[in-house]
């Protein structure tokens, strides 16, 4: 890459920059090629009629998507967002601010959906799709990770994640995909995961693993596969399988059944928590993705569905598989009966293994060694899709305790970071919604400028070592923008691998 | 007779405009399927929470006074102004007129300054806040304008000129049960009438449906109970029996 990457300097106030107009207009993820875009039945590069492709796919979302309609009428540019977004506040181009995002797409709509957009453009800032239009879309529709933070504070709650997907799908139908996600997709429907581990790399991969913690713990800790009749089915991100630091929360998970004895396994044909269909806003590749564990679930007769450390598809089986492949409670309709006569109903379905540790916790069914963990000094990051797409427990606000609960359970020093940096109002870790690519290094190091801020003040304030965060994106593209900021990349890691090291094994 | 004729006949047409419009917008907001659950978390999980959020939202702007102190001030100061406006001024649509109407009207008078003032604030973001001001397009402006218009003229008759309020109230009544009563030839009168009614004429068409939005927004009006009931839309349930 020509210009070299580097950190924007801490702010000296904590507010919005002075806005620097096209500073970002040059960011150009990959685009997907021709194959790419047919292996998930789109049209590829130059379609000819692709501007009549956009607005019929445009008129299409407005019908389907109330959130659509509603979010391109309502708002009234108070700019209570406006300096609401990681990216902005790390790059300062005023097209990064949320409504500005917004407006690439609300011009258009008022142009060719709205009767004052066509009688009087120039008044109400409508505009026609051009190819140069379209262009900026993809720019800057790939510079917004649907982290949601905007609409915490929009009046009305317009979510601009609802407008990036609606972008991106347009995009899709336009021929103008990105490389990154579309490949990724195109490889879950082929082999079952992000990564492309097939089978044979996975139980190579597991049985490495087995080996590793025999090492370390002297015990048979199983990492299972494909095993039928378990209670449980493990369905988390294939980074877990050998990313750092994700592969020490896997060993976490592993401990935690293992030590309460309860038997799980993976699966080879649905190795995957993540779901890019959200990040590019396609509903039928979104439940296609999700498919894949509904048919896992019932080819091996598990009894719960418990989802590893993944921010977005945590979302997606939270908010999303009750309605997309019905695993959940409340189904009457007969796709989903099958599946929901075989689950047990007496826990939560889906549950994140968070819930699944720290209700054995509580139950004092694992239990822990504290002290193990006393060389950490220990921060949580909320990641986005969990703390505003998301839940966990029985009560509002359980996705920012229940993880909070079990770092405090297993270890002694823990800070937070700054109010308005967590919780519902935490930021996002500048990689995710489909942005965790090479291509956008530079975005992405000045995209997690806030959260490095509040980062940096619990490092001096109370010398904190470690982030934990039960997200995958999160952890890889921290362990990538931590060193731009002067940190260790180890710094970030995962809430169970806090769990691997503390819980007690052998003693039981 | 020809200025009151043409108000009535710019009424009617604003006031019907108006209705048509909004149910128009209202009944495509909530034909137009959310086939997915998109609370904003931690969002209620009872529709009586749902209910208090919305109440939240709708009376004290709570999303806006997390977002920004300065924009939230000047919008409560116009919304809560212009409430109290149109409420004392039901008083030229009934007679007699209700006691509570009676009561708020010293309130509804002063409220007019404070909606004057909750726009100037507003108006003024849009010059000297750089990314306030990158984002405002002429009908933004415009809009400020129309509605400064409105409480300016509205206050002038009220303080400085006066008019003959007992006859527009009889004009009101009058076009309330299709007679036409003569309007006073004051030029005030005329501005004001004409600003409102342009309001009526372009709020169906124009960001003012901020105000029918907020109810229909999924981000704000559902109930987060995603895995205990199943939710889905119609056009999704196709592509399950398509399976």
């Amino acid at each position: 890459m020509a210009i070299e990457i580097k950190a924007p300097p801490y702010r000296v106030f904590n507010i919005a920059p002075a806005i620097k107009p096209g500073a970002m207009e040059k960011s150009k993820s990959f685009q997907a090629n021709d194959k790419i875009q047919s292996d998930l039945g789109f049209p590829g590069i130059g379609v000819e009629d692709w501007h009549d492709r956009a607005i019929g796919k445009m008129g299409e979302l407005l019908g389907k998507y109330r959130s659509l309609k509603v979010y391109m009428d309502a708002c009234v540019h108070c700019g209570a967002c406006s300096d609401k977004c990681h990216y902005f506040l790390g790059t300062a181009d005023p097209k990064n601010m949320p409504v500005a995002r917004q407006d690439l797409m609300r011009s258009v709509y008022r142009r060719y959906f709205t009767l004052p957009g066509k009688l009087f453009p120039w008044l109400v800032g409508a505009r026609d799709l051009t190819r140069e239009v379209l262009d900026e879309w993809y720019n800057y529709y790939h510079q917004c990770s649907e982290c949601r933070r905007c609409s915490v504070f929009c009046p009305y709650g317009i979510d601009t994640a609802e407008i990036t997907m609606a972008a991106r799908d347009i995009l899709d139908a336009a021929g103008y995909g990105q490389k990154y996600s579309n490949e990724i997709i195109a490889k879950v429907h082929l082999i079952g995961n992000n990564l492309g581990l097939p089978k044979p790399a996975l139980v190579d991969t597991l049985e490495g693993l087995e080996e590793d913690v025999k090492e370390d713990t002297g015990l048979d800790i199983k990492f299972p596969l494909d095993v039928k009749g378990a209670e449980v089915l493990l369905i988390t991100p294939s980074a877990d399988f050998f990313a750092e630091p994700h592969i020490d929360s896997l060993i976490g998970y592993g401990k935690v059944f293992h030590a309460a004895g309860i038997s799980w396994t993976l699966s080879s044909m649905s190795s995957e928590a993540g779901n890019f269909g959200i990040f590019i806003g396609n509903y039928e590749q979104m439940r296609k993705v999700a498919l894949r564990i509904r048919q896992a679930a019932l080819e091996l007769g598990v009894k719960r569905i418990v989802v590893g450390e993944c921010g977005h598809a945590w979302r997606v089986a939270y908010s999303f598989w009750n309605t997309l492949i019905g695993v959940g409670d409340g189904a009457t309709d007969p796709y989903a009966i099958e599946l929901q006569k075989q689950l047990d109903h007496r826990y939560k379905q889906p549950m994140h293994i968070c819930e699944l540790t720290w209700d054995l916790a509580e139950r004092k069914i694992i239990t822990f060694d504290k002290e193990a963990n006393d060389g950490k000094i220990i921060t949580f990051h909320d990641s986005c899709n969990v703390a505003r797409g998301s839940s966990m427990g029985d009560y509002q606000g359980g996705q920012f305790e229940i993880p909070r609960n079990i770092v405090k359970a297993v270890a002694n020093n823990f800070y937070e970071m700054r109010e308005g940096t967590t919780h519902e109002q935490t930021f996002c870790c500048g990689g995710g919604g489909g942005l965790l690519t090479d291509d956008l290094l530079d975005l992405r190091v000045k995209g997690s400028l806030p959260r490095m801020e509040a980062l940096q003040e619990v490092v001096d304030a109370h010398g904190v070592n470690f982030m934990a965060c039960i997200c995958a994106i999160c952890k890889s593209q921290f362990t990538k923008v931590l060193p731009y900021y002067g940190f260790d990349r180890r710094l970030i890691g995962g809430v169970h691998q806090l769990v691997s090291s503390a819980i007690r094994l052998g003693d039981k | 007779m020809t200025m009151t004729i043409m108000f009535a006949v710019l009424f009617y047409f604003a006031a019907g405009l108006l209705t048509v419009g909004l149910i128009y917008r209202i009944t495509t907001y909530a034909r137009t399927p959310a086939p997915l659950k998109i609370p904003t978390t931690p969002a209620p999980r009872t529709r009586a929470g749902v209910v208090m959020l919305m109440a939240r939202e709708v009376f004290l702007f709570q999303s806006l006074f997390k977002g920004n102190l300065w924009t939230w001030l000047f919008s409560i100061m116009f919304h809560a102004g212009l409430a109290l406006v149109l409420l004392r001024h039901i008083r030229y649509f009934i007679d007699p007129v209700w006691s509570w109407v009676i009561f708020i009207q010293p309130f509804g008078i002063y409220a007019g300054f404070l909606m004057v003032a909750g726009l100037a604030g507003l108006w003024g973001r849009r010059f000297f806040v750089d990314r306030v001001r990158y984002i405002s397009t002429p009908s933004d402006h415009l809009m400020l304008a129309l509605l400064i218009g409105i409480g300016v003229s509205g206050l002038v008759m009220k303080f400085v000129t006066h008019t003959d309020i007992v006859a527009i109230k009889n004009f009101f009544i009058g076009l309330m049960s299709f007679t036409l009563h003569p309007l006073p030839a004051d030029n005030m009168i005329y501005l004001h009438l004409s600003l409102i009614a342009l309001l009526m004429i372009i709020f169906p068409f124009s960001k003012l449906l901020h105000a029918p939005g907020l109810f229909f927004s999924p981000s704000r009006n559902q109930v987060e109970n995603s895995r205990d009931v199943r939710h889905i839309s119609a056009w999704a349930a196709k592509l399950e029996s398509g399976k």
